[in-house]
């Protein structure tokens, strides 16, 4: 067996999110290699190869694959990934993007944002928004497989010594071409991967509202995350969605302000460790879920929590 | 240009689901069903499209048992020209959904092909894609804006850390995101008229392509309930606990 695990990256820095999809490969066993598919982009190789439990890294550097347009991609990953077992990779956009590519022209499923590996042919995966938690069997030759990270504890990223090999082939599939990109800024860190996420939810009321819990989340070195409704709303940028079709986290400590509790809302967040609800209707499906509800108006309570820090 | 949206039905979003005691599957009798609200986002698109006066027709097409046909009126009451239904009880994975869509397409030829980026009961994101590659076009996935100029159409997308804008050569496939548009509700009249729009029905066989599953469901388990929680008084409360007792803080 033999496992190519896709690096989630943007060409200088390696994501945290190829070590969770390197320990899924761990499960399944046999020798792991990694490719780094991008433009200018020696130094997340470079990073690649330190990654604990790598045997190679492969590095396809070249302008076709710069803004991991899927359809080049796809078919670098399907000339190379035919020769080995599994491949996988994140279930970021840009896995969920290219790799069903992968999975069509290697004509084979794809098992999609699998939590847990039973076996080298039988993963667990959730559907209906996390409602139901299916186990999948593959008969497959080659299987191809989006890992959902929080599903997995990180590898360490130091203490390999992966050799590392340039691949020379170039697809260009001349159908597509990048134009721009606007990404959001942020000094916190990374909502899919903090240790504690702060979200707000139409209780916020506008968008100069979240001031308050960028303020709590300042104190906590935590990310900010929000419900659908406060994004349809305007009141933050779509990147902070928290659910079944925006990110799922799944940190130390959530704390959901103004949050109902939608069943979508919940499938991206009812995997954290400790949920926190401060909510001003007792009746909110929230509480369902939170380890510790407040029920207070969250303008008096969110303040007052920051004070408290 | 020829628009096609493909429609799926499936469990309604409100509606809570649950796990059959003999762990085959979840139970879907006497559930509420409805077209996946990707797909109504695709239909509203390509509608739009339509009213921009850059499509000339939209085409609906949907894959499953005959009740399908209800999301394919609705499509075509929302403003779609005509549907198609492939018609099978199997159960169709992506691939094999994509397999039919790609015949589909071989067939009606559309500039544009819409879908959903993902359906709300498999939560697999992956039909559009691999359509995409089967028929060996470009792909604009997660689509929160859609414009079409000359023999492109500008996608921009929904990514992890903001938006990103891909120019595709048509014909190419969009996949919706939910903040591409708001969908119109079908009126009583426009419901009516649906009933008269025309609809092809045609089996998996009669586009020569295999749909059997690749993938074996092994079991289906309800997930691990939470513990029920506390309520806490205060705000000083809710910090002593964090820090004494879940110690997260």
């Amino acid at each position: 067996m033999s496992v190519l695990v896709i690096a989630d990256h943007d060409n200088s820095v390696l994501k945290p999110a190829t070590l969770n999809v390197v320990a899924a490969a761990q499960q399944i066993g046999g020798d792991i290699e990694i490719l780094v598919a991008g433009e200018g982009c020696g130094a997340v190789a470079e990073a690649a190869a330190k990654v604990a439990g790598v045997s190679k890294v492969l590095v396809a550097d070249n302008a076709v694959y710069g803004h991991a347009l899927a359809e080049n991609l796809s078919l670098l990953v399907a000339e190379l990934g035919k020769n080995y077992s599994h491949v996988l990779t994140s279930a970021g956009t840009t896995g969920k993007d290219f790799m069903p590519r992968v999975a069509a022209l290697l004509d084979v499923a794809q098992v999609s944002d699998i939590i847990k590996v039973e076996s080298a042919d039988t993963f667990v995966r959730p559907i209906y928004a996390g409602n139901a938690i299916a186990t999948v069997k593959s008969s497959d030759s080659v299987k191809v497989i989006t890992v959902r990270p929080t599903g997995f504890d990180a590898v360490a990223a130091e203490g390999g010594s992966a050799s590392v090999e340039a691949v020379a082939s170039a697809h260009d599939a001349g159908v597509s071409s990048f134009v721009k990109e606007e990404l959001a800024k942020s000094d916190r860190p990374e909502l899919t991967s903090a240790g504690i996420v702060i979200s707000g939810g139409r209780g916020m009321q506008n968008g100069d509202n979240f001031e308050m819990l960028y303020k709590v989340a300042d104190k906590l070195g935590a990310a900010v995350g929000a419900s659908r409704a406060a994004v349809d709303a305007g009141f933050v940028p779509n990147d902070m969605q928290v659910g079944q079709t925006g990110k799922i986290v799944a940190p130390q400590l959530y704390i959901a302000v103004g949050i109902s509790g939608a069943i979508q809302h919940l499938a991206g967040m009812s995997d954290s460790k400790v949920i926190v609800a401060i909510n001003k209707d007792e009746e909110a499906p929230i509480f369902q879920v939170a380890d510790y509800g407040l029920v207070a108006d969250l303008f008096d309570a969110v303040p007052e929590l920051e004070n408290s820090l | 240009m020829k628009v096609l949206v493909a429609v799926k039905r499936v469990i309604d979003y409100n509606v809570k689901v649950r796990v059959k005691s003999d762990n085959t599957d979840v139970d879907l009798t006497n559930i509420k069903m409805a077209m996946n609200p990707f797909c109504e986002i695709a239909v509203e698109e390509a509608v739009r499209l339509k009213e921009k006066g850059v499509a000339t027709e939209v085409v609906v097409v949907s894959i499953g048992p005959k009740a399908s046909q209800e999301q394919i009126r609705t499509a075509l009451a929302l403003g779609a020209d005509r549907g198609i239904h492939i018609e099978t009880e199997e159960q169709v994975q992506s691939l094999a959904a994509a397999k039919l869509l790609k015949a589909v397409v071989e067939k009606e030829q559309p500039q544009l092909i819409i879908l959903g980026k993902q359906s709300i009961d498999t939560d697999n994101n992956q039909t559009g894609q691999m359509l995409a590659a089967l028929c060996g076009y470009g792909q604009g996935t997660f689509a929160s804006e859609v414009v079409v100029e000359g023999d492109k159409v500008n996608v921009t997308r929904e990514i992890d850390g903001g938006l990103a804008t891909v120019s595709l050569n048509l014909p190419a496939v969009v996949t919706t995101d939910l903040r591409l548009n708001e969908p119109r509700y079908a009126s009583l009249p426009n419901i009516m008229k649906a009933k008269k729009k025309p609809l092809d029905i045609i089996s998996p066989a009669d586009l020569g392509v295999d749909i059997a599953p690749r993938l074996s469901t092994v079991k289906v388990e309800a997930p691990a309930q939470r513990q029920a929680g506390v309520k806490v008084g205060s705000v000083a409360e809710l910090v002593d606990k964090l820090k004494n007792e879940a110690k997260v803080i």
